[in-house]
C-alpha cells in the first residue's frame, strides 16, 4: 500500500514538471516579455536593464530551473497588469473558487446519486421521465446559457437571489469564506447549480446506468435467494458496487468544476481564479496564466492521487493486486 | 404418509413477450420428501432452472406463473405476497446458483454476508450469529475458518467459494435447499467433494434437495430420485437406479445412451438427433415427436401425460395401455 501510494506520488511529480515546463515556456512564446513591461519609447538600454534585472538575459535552462524552484515554493513571479506577486493574488482568489467547485461538487453528487437511484430502481415512474428530462436539459444546454437563465428567473424577474459577486465573507485567517453569512450562501447558490448541473446529470446518468447493470448481477440474484430485504439489497449491496466507478468519475470531474469554473465565474462575476485568469488572458499577463495552469494542474494530479487510493479502500480486490504486484 | 417437503402441482411458468406468450413449464408436478434428493436433468431451456426458480419465487417479469400450486411443508407459497416469499427465501428454502465466482458480492467480507444472512432470518446477537457462521464455514469444510471468515470471495478457489455459497444457503437450516447446476462450473475433481457435501448436508439435517443438472453422472451419485425434463415437461420421473438403469421414455433412452461408459466396449455413444424445439415453435401433440424413433399418429396430435408405469411415471403414448379416442375415431 505504501510502496503503491509512493510510486504512484513519484509518477504525479513526474507530471508536474511536465507541465512546468509548458508554463514556462509560455513566456517564451508568447512575445518577449519586457515589451509588455516596459512602454513602447523606452529605450534599448532601459530595456535591457529590466530584461537584467528579471533574469531575462540567463541562458534558458537557467531560467528553467529558477522559474520552477520558485514555483515550487509557490512563488510565481509578479504580474504584470497588478504589479503584485502572482502567489498573492491566487491566494486571495482561492477559496473564493474552491468554495464554489467544492459546493457545485456537493450538489452534483447528492442529486446525482438520488436521481440515478431513484431512477433506476423505479423505471417507469413520471419522476424517472422528469429526471432523465433534466439530465438531457443539463448535458446538452451551455453553462452560460444555463448561468443566464437562472439570472434572468431568479435575479431579474423574481429578486430572489444576487445576479453577481459573493455576497458578505468573512475573513477567517487568510481564507475568506461566504459560508457563513446569509449573503454569502444566498449568492452561492445559484452559480454552484449553474457549475455543477452538467456533472449532476453526468453523475445521475452513470449511477443509473451502474446500478442497472449492478442490479442484474448473479451476486444481487444470490441476495435475493438469501431473503434479504430488498432494502439492503438495493441500498447496501447494489449500491456499495455501483459507487465504485462513480467515485472515479466524480473525483476527476472535481478537477474540471474547477478549471471550467471559469465561464461560471465570468458569468456571475465571481471574484475566484478563474476570473482572473480570464483577465489574465485578456491583458496577456503570462505570469498569472502560467501560476493558473500550474495550479490547476496540481489539483488535477492531487485529486487523482486521492482517487485511486480511494478506490483501493472501497473495493477489496484492488488492495491485494497492490500488496503482491505482478 | 407424511407431507411432502416441497409438492409441485400443475406448474405453469410463462414469459410475455412483445409478440406472444411463451410457456417455459407447462404442466409440472412433482414432490421432494423430507431427507431426499430428487436430480432434474435435461438439455438447455428444458425448463430445469426456471422450475427452481418458480419454487423460491424469483420468477422476473416478464415471467410470471401463470397456473398450479406450490406447498412447502403442505402450505401454499405461490400466490404469497412479495414480503412473505422474501421471508421464506433463505429461511425455508436456500438456493445454491451455478457460477461461484459471480455468487458473492466481491466488495463484502464472506463472514460479513453470512452474518447478514443468519440475522436476517434469526434472532441472533452480531456475535452469536458470527459464531454460527464459523461453524457452518466448518461444517463446509473451510479450513480454518475462525480465520476465512474475514477474508474476501475473491481470497477463495472456485470451489472454496462454493463451500461459502452452500454455508450461505444452509445459514437458517432450511427445509429445502435448490441447488442449480451447483457443479457445472468447477473442476471434476472439485465437483465430487462438492456433491458429496451437499449429499452429506441433506443426510445429516434431513434436508430435501432438489438438485438442478444435466450432468447424467452427478444425477446417479448424488440423486434417490430423478426427473427427466423435456421442453418445459416432465417426460419420465422416477428412482434414479430405474430411471438410468431402465429408461422408458425414448428421450431418456437418448439422454441415457449418450453417457460414456469407461466399460468400453468400441460403441459409437447414440446421440438423439435434431434439438430441442424452440419455446415459440413447441409441435402439437408429445414435444418430442420431431426427433423420436418410435413416433407414430398420436405422437402428432396428443400431449402424453405423464402416466403411473411401475416405478417410474413417464409421459409417452407408447406406455399408454388405455385405448386412445384419436386411434377409436380414426377407427369408426
Amino acid at each position: 500500500m505504501l510502496a503503491f501510494t509512493l510510486r504512484r506520488a513519484i509518477q504525479a511529480i513526474g507530471v508536474m514538471i511536465a507541465v512546468g515546463v509548458i508554463a514556462f515556456s509560455m513566456f517564451r512564446f508568447a512575445g518577449d516579455p519586457v515589451n509588455q513591461i516596459v512602454s513602447l519609447d523606452t529605450p534599448a538600454a532601459e530595456r535591457e536593464a529590466v530584461r537584467k534585472s528579471l533574469g531575462l538575459d540567463d541562458p534558458v535552462p537557467v531560467q528553467f530551473a529558477r522559474y520552477f524552484g520558485n514555483a515550487a515554493q509557490f512563488k510565481f513571479g509578479v504580474s504584470y497588469q497588478f504589479r503584485q506577486p502572482v502567489s498573492n493574488l491566487l491566494m486571495e482568489r482561492m477559496p473564493a473558487t474552491l468554495e464554489l467547485a467544492a459546493c457545485a461538487t456537493v450538489f452534483a453528487m447528492v442529486f446525482g446519486i438520488l436521481m440515478g437511484v431513484y431512477s433506476a430502481l423505479r423505471r417507469d415512474t413520471i419522476l424517472t421521465k422528469f429526471f432523465q428530462a433534466v439530465s438531457l436539459i443539463g448535458i446538452s444546454l451551455p453553462t452560460f446559457l444555463i448561468g443566464i437563465l437562472l439570472i434572468y428567473l431568479f435575479s431579474v424577474t423574481l429578486g430572489w437571489l444576487p445576479s453577481f459577486g459573493r455576497g458578505d465573507v468573512v475573513r477567517i485567517g487568510w481564507w475568506t469564506t461566504g459560508l457563513l453569512t446569509l449573503s454569502g450562501l444566498k449568492a452561492l447558490i445559484m452559480p454552484s447549480i449553474t457549475l455543477g448541473l452538467f456533472q449532476m446529470t453526468l453523475i445521475m446518468r452513470l449511477v443509473r446506468a451502474e446500478m442497472l447493470e449492478v442490479l442484474r448481477t448473479d451476486y444481487i440474484r444470490f441476495a435475493r435467494a438469501r431473503g434479504l430485504t430488498t432494502r439492503a439489497i438495493h441500498f447496501g449491496h447494489a449500491l456499495k458496487n455501483t459507487l465504485v466507478p462513480v467515485i472515479t468519475v466524480a473525483g476527476l470531474q472535481f478537477g474540471s468544476v474547477i478549471a471550467f469554473a471559469i465561464i461560471t465565474e465570468t458569468v456571475f462575476q465571481w471574484p475566484g481564479m478563474g476570473l482572473l485568469f480570464v483577465q489574465a488572458v485578456q491583458n496577456v499577463d503570462i505570469p498569472i496564466m502560467a501560476a493558473y495552469l500550474l495550479m490547476v494542474s496540481l489539483i488535477f494530479v492531487t485529486i487523482n492521487l486521492v482517487v485511486d487510493i480511494l478506490y483501493t479502500i472501497v473495493d477489496p480486490r484492488l488492495r491485494s493486486t497492490i500488496r503482491r504486484p505482478a | 404418509m407424511t407431507v411432502p417437503v416441497l409438492s409441485v402441482r400443475n406448474l405453469e411458468v410463462e414469459f410475455l413477450t412483445r409478440r406472444s406468450t411463451l410457456r417455459a413449464i407447462n404442466g409440472v408436478s412433482f414432490d421432494i420428501a423430507k431427507g431426499e434428493v430428487l436430480g432434474v436433468v435435461g438439455e438447455s431451456g428444458a425448463g430445469k432452472s426456471v422450475t427452481g426458480l418458480a419454487v423460491i419465487g424469483l420468477i422476473d417479469p416478464p415471467g410470471r406463473i401463470a397456473g398450479g400450486e406450490i406447498y412447502l411443508s403442505g402450505t401454499r407459497i405461490d400466490h404469497l405476497p412479495p414480503e412473505e416469499i422474501r421471508r421464506i427465501r433463505g429461511k425455508r428454502i436456500g438456493m445454491i446458483f451455478q457460477d461461484p465466482l459471480t455468487s458473492l458480492n466481491p466488495l463484502y467480507r464472506i463472514g460479513d454476508q453470512i452474518v447478514e444472512t443468519i440475522r436476517t432470518h434469526m434472532n441472533l446477537s452480531e456475535t452469536a450469529a458470527r459464531k454460527r457462521a464459523v461453524d457452518l464455514l466448518a461444517e463446509v469444510g473451510i479450513p480454518a475458518p475462525d480465520k476465512r471468515i474475514d477474508a474476501y470471495p475473491h481470497e477463495f478457489s472456485g470451489g472454496m467459494r462454493q463451500r461459502v455459497v452452500i454455508a450461505l444457503a444452509i445459514c437458517a437450516e432450511p427445509e429445502l435447499i435448490i441447488a442449480d447446476e451447483p457443479t457445472t462450473a468447477l473442476d471434476v475433481s472439485v465437483q465430487a467433494q462438492i456433491i458429496s457435501l451437499i449429499k452429506r448436508l441433506g443426510r445429516d439435517h434431513g434436508t430435501a434437495v432438489m438438485l438442478v443438472t444435466h450432468d447424467m453422472g452427478v444425477i446417479a451419485e448424488t440423486s434417490d430420485r430423478v426427473a427427466v425434463m423435456y421442453s418445459g415437461r416432465i417426460a419420465e420421473i422416477g428412482p434414479v437406479q430405474d430411471v438410468v438403469q431402465n429408461p422408458l421414455h425414448p428421450y431418456a433412452k437418448g439422454l441415457m445412451g449418450a453417457i460414456p461408459t469407461l466399460a468400453g466396449e468400441d460403441k459409437r455413444l447414440v446421440q438423439i438427433p435434431g434439438s430441442m424445439p424452440r419455446l415459440s415453435a413447441i409441435p402439437p401433440g408429445c414435444p418430442f415427436n420431431p426427433r423420436c424413433a418410435f413416433v407414430f399418429d398420436r405422437c402428432r396430435v396428443d400431449r402424453p401425460e405423464p402416466l403411473k408405469h411401475g416405478s417410474h411415471a413417464v409421459a409417452c403414448h407408447l406406455f399408454d395401455t388405455t385405448p386412445h379416442e384419436a386411434a377409436k375415431e380414426t377407427a369408426a
